[in-house]
This record gives C-alpha cells, structure tokens and sequence, in this order.
C-alpha cells in the first residue's frame, strides 16, 4: 500500500499490527475532523487530547493517528519493527508478558506481542507509533466516528483479525521520556472547571445552587459522545428544551430529567437541551479518563481564568518537553511482602 | 439586529439572533454566518449555524473574546441579502417500496396518496440547520394538513435517500440510519457522500423543494449518481420557498 503525499513524495505502508483480541473499545483516533460541524459531522479525535499528543510527540509525530484504548485494552501481535508509545490511563501495557513503559518510547520486534492487563488509573489510553497508523483520512481526518461510521476501520471500533498498517517514517529513538511534571494524575474524584452558560439562565437559583455543590457520579451508559452522571437533579426554570443549536466540547446538557451528561468529541453537532455550563479544555481530558462510579463536582470559574488555563494548557503541549533517557538506565522489579515494584534506577553524570 | 452574546466555554461564543423558530430569523442568521466565513476572521476557527444562533468556536489566544464580539457587532449592520439563496429541487419517487408510509399518511389526514404527494411538493422548505448526522437536514415549513406523529417502533434501518415525515416536520436521510419517521418516498440524490467535497449537498440556508418522479427516471438518476455525472436541480436568487 503507497499513498502519494501533497508533496509528492509517495510514503509507503507497512503492515504493523495483527489484532488478536481487540480489547473493549479501540478505535482509531487523531486531533479530529475540523470544519465539518456545519454540516452535522461531528468532530471526534481523541478524547484526552493531551495524552493523545504526549504519545504522539515521544514517537516523532504531530498529530498522527493512534490507537484509543477503553478500560480493557487489546492483544497486538507485532508484524514490524517500530517504535512505540503509549500515554494516558495506566491500562498496564506489557510487552511479550513483561510490564512495558508508559510514558516513553520504546521498541516492538516482528514476532513481540503488545497486550494490556488490568486498568489502574483512568479509563483511556492512547497508543501511538513512529509514521502514525495508516488508514484512509475522511474529511481530513483518520478520526473513526462511531455513530456515523466513517473514518478509522470503516468506521468501526478494532475486531479480531484486523491488521493495522503504519506509515513509514524515520525510526523514533526508544527511551524519549515525559518528565514527571508534565505526567497527569487520573484521580477517581475530580473538580471539573466550567464557565457558566450558554443557557444557565434556563435553571432556577435553587437549580444552579444544586448544579455547584453536588457531587455527581459517573454512569456506565457513558460513551465517547458523552459523560453521563448521576446525582440530585438540576432544576429547570420552564423546560429543559430549547430550539436546538451548536453544542461546543465539554457542554454540561441537562435533559428534563435533571441530571447532566458532559458532551467530549464524539458529540452530535447540535442539540436541544439547555446547556446549564461548560468544561474547560484542559478538564475535558480529565472527564475523558473518568470511569463509571467515578465522582465529578463543578467549580465556576470566570471566562478569564478559563482563556488563561486554556493558555497554560496548550503551552505543555510542546514536543520540546520531551527528555531524552540517559542510557545509564536499569529496570528492576522487586516484590516486598508480597507487592511488586518497579524500580527505576538511572546513573546520573 | 438584536444581537445576544453568551458565552460557550472557553472557546465558544454564541450569538443569538432571536429566540424562535423562525425564517426571517433563520434567514438572518445564515446571512451573517456567510459573513463571517467571508471575513476570513484569523481566529475564527468553525461556525455553527443553526435555527436562530450561531455558535463561533475561535481561539482565544489569537483572537480575544471582546474583539470578536465587536467584529461580529460590526458585520451585522449589514444588509441580508437573499441574492445567495440556494433553491435545491430532489427528484423523488412517492409509495410503493419507496415509501411505505405513505398510504398510511394519507389515511390518517383523510386524503388520498395523490394528494399527499400534491401538497408534499407544492412548497418550498427552508433548510433551518444541518445536524443529527452528516448532512440531515432540518426543514421547516411544511404543511399541517399531511402532518402525522412518528413510528410507535422506530426502524432498524432506514435507506438512504429516504423521505419522511415527523410530527409537522419533513426531512430526508443522507444516510442510512436507524429511524422512526414515516417513510413517503425516496430521492436518489445522494445529500451525503463522505469522499465528495463539499461533503454535504445542502446547506443551511438553502430552500428544498421535492419533484415527484415515477421509477423509471428514479433508476436513471440513481445510475448518473453512481457514475459521478447527476448534475443536482439548483437555482439561486429569490428563494422565497412557497
């Protein structure tokens, strides 16, 4: 498989992955379909943007395509050298039954199989490879949108017997690191940041007071299109419908029966329940590594101080973060009273 | 015009037009968002039409969230003009395996299949918004006298190019989906095919009109789409739909 690029230079396509198992939900996800809303497509992309572009910089890309991996993630027999990625929730990747990084680069061999264990921390991760995967863009994008099944595989999340291709592209050094301070936390309770409106006037004082101290729980019905929570009802002043209009990312809709649903990149274009608020960016990411009975609270915050967190956030967003790993480095695991450890030990010059 | 400027999150402004449904409103709202997309604002970064707003997804670090608003302030003093007004006409073939509803619409407003068929193509229907899914197309105006309440049991799946009615609303599928409208008919005009671009054949904005065909000319039409060669029934200017 070759594709010719707008410069003309043909990039070649390699087989990388078999599927052998799947996992729960996998799809192939980029920075999302830009443009289209007009027209009713919805965006989609990765959920967690940043963990998304954090595995993509380790591996020498922009904004690649990469594997999105849900809760339980999938059994990949290797087909071809690469190297590989994987950032986000800690789904525990290992590499040929031993635990593989997260956070760094490193290495897969023709004949290796890359699987996932148990979920530790968040619900979403993203694995990306040098090239980015191959499959055919879409309206500019490799982005799969379930609903309207298009881009990705067809449009459809990752089944057995599927082989991904990937781009060919200058081989990444393994060992290229996030440092500490640029990892998240994938805490099971968080504080989401909202700026109240469009449609906050649509909800009674008693409603808004409801909206802000409560805390509300994480459904199982929530999806890639939208976060859905559990807790008091939020109460309407007349109805919960308005005449339907543009729904931008993490909109807090409040359907009639008073509980709210975060809407994150798989959303419809436009909708007709009262949005009470909306999320800030950078906390999109955090409700995208939510799990159900997970806890989320709403913290207002001004318009200013979300446009400045915005700032702040897209500022990390930098492959010049990137650390390179010092050779000197050894791995060890090590098992105390029956608990297991993984030990890092770097020779500092 | 009354503007209404609301914010939507950190990226997101909303600018209301008026607060109904509407088609001097919607008329207006598809007139300023055409502006905006012709100010080439650096920042702007998507717009959203739909029935009486305008959701504008920018960046804030390029474009500040006051500077916008007073841009957009500015280009609304502008006159609408209904010059650019698209009039889409969609060949459509009523009953029979086409539209399986359609005896049931009739009986239910004590007409006769004909003249359902006679009202559902004797107007114009203004394209309030796109959503839904790619390329839906949300219509207004359509007459009470063929109105009926959706399927009790919506289908599984619905061919593309469907024609249906839903409570006073009348729309068409892009693409095949799960539905529960009632099924009159079916265009072979294809509003939604992901590689072609514009993606999408409507527009917001655009007026719809329906041109009962038989099922020889369906099958001749469906075959120039499947070449690539159906030139689609558009005229511009006017639009005044009825």
């Amino acid at each position: 498989m070759s594709r010719r690029s707008p410069t003309g230079v043909v990039r070649v396509s390699r087989p990388l992955f078999e599927v052998i198992a799947p996992g729960l939900l996998t799809t192939v996800q980029d920075a999302g379909r830009k443009g289209f809303q007009k027209f009713g497509v919805s965006p989609n992309g990765a959920l967690d943007m940043y963990s998304y572009r954090m595995a993509n910089f380790l591996v020498g890309n922009r904004d690649e395509a990469a594997l999105e991996l849900t809760l339980v993630g999938p059994t990949l027999k290797v087909l071809a050298s690469a190297t590989v990625a994987v950032c986000g929730g800690d789904l525990s990747p290992s590499l040929n039954g031993s635990p593989a990084p997260r956070w760094e680069s490193f290495v897969v061999r023709e004949g290796d199989v890359l699987s996932f264990g148990k979920c530790r921390g968040g619900s979403r991760a993203y694995l990306a490879v040098s090239g980015g995967l191959d499959v055919k863009p879409v309206m500019g994008s490799r982005s799969t949108d379930l609903l309207a099944r298009l881009g990705g595989l067809g449009g459809r999340p990752l089944k057995r017997g599927d082989v991904l291709y990937c781009r060919e592209a200058e081989p990444a050094p393994p060992g290229r690191c996030v440092p500490p301070e640029y990892i998240p936390e994938f805490p099971s309770e968080v504080v989401l940041r909202v700026v109240p409106g469009p449609q906050d006037d649509h909800f009674s004082p008693k409603g808004l007071e409801t909206f802000f101290s409560s805390t509300y729980e994480v459904t199982s019905d929530s999806d890639r299109m939208g976060c859905r929570l559990e807790g008091p009802a939020i109460e309407h002043l007349g109805g919960a419908d308005i005449i339907s209009d543009g729904v931008p990312l993490g909109a807090v809709q409040v359907p009639k029966h008073g509980r709210p649903i975060i809407l994150l990149a798989g959303r419809q274009t436009v909708g007709g329940y009262a949005k009470i608020a909306v999320v800030i960016t950078p906390d999109v990411d955090r409700v995208a590594q939510l799990k159900p009975g997970d806890r989320v609270r709403f913290q207002r915050v001004s318009l200013e101080k979300a446009q400045r967190e915005l700032g702040k956030y897209l500022g990390k967003m930098d492959p010049g973060i990137i650390r390179q790993r010092s050779e000197k480095v050894s791995r060890y695991i090590i098992k105390i009273n029956g608990r297991r450890f993984e030990t890092v030990v770097e020779e500092l010059s | 015009m009354k503007l209404r400027f609301l914010t939507a999150g950190d990226r997101g402004l909303m600018v209301e037009l008026g607060d109904e449904v509407d088609l001097a409103i919607n008329r207006r709202v598809h007139a300023l968002a055409r502006l905006i997309q012709a100010e080439d604002i650096a920042g702007v970064e998507e717009l959203i039409p739909t029935y009486r707003s305008i959701l504008v997804i920018y960046d804030p670090l390029i474009l500040p969230y006051d500077e916008l608003v007073e841009r957009i302030r500015g280009l609304a003093t502008e006159e609408a003009s209904s010059a650019q007004v698209r009039t889409v006409t969609l060949p459509t073939c009523y009953g029979g395996e086409f539209g399986p509803d359609l005896e049931d619409v009739a009986r239910h407003n004590g007409l006769t299949t004909q003249e359902v068929i006679d009202i559902h193509t004797s107007r114009g229907y203004p394209v309030f918004c796109l959503g839904f899914s790619p390329g839906f197309p949300y219509l207004g105006g359509m007459s009470e006298r063929i109105a009926m309440p959706r399927l009790e049991n919506p289908r599984t799946k619905v061919p593309a190019g469907s024609v249906g009615i839903a409570g006073t609303q009348t729309g068409v599928y892009p693409s095949e989906t799960p539905g529960g409208w009632r099924i009159i008919g079916r265009t072979p005009v294809r509003l939604y095919l992901p590689e072609r671009d514009p993606p999408v054949l409507l527009r917001p904005g655009d007026v719809v009109r329906f041109r009962a065909i038989d099922e020889e000319e369906y099958r001749e039409i469906a075959r120039l789409e499947r070449d690539g060669r159906y030139e689609p029934e558009i005229a511009y200017g006017g639009g005044e739909g009825e």
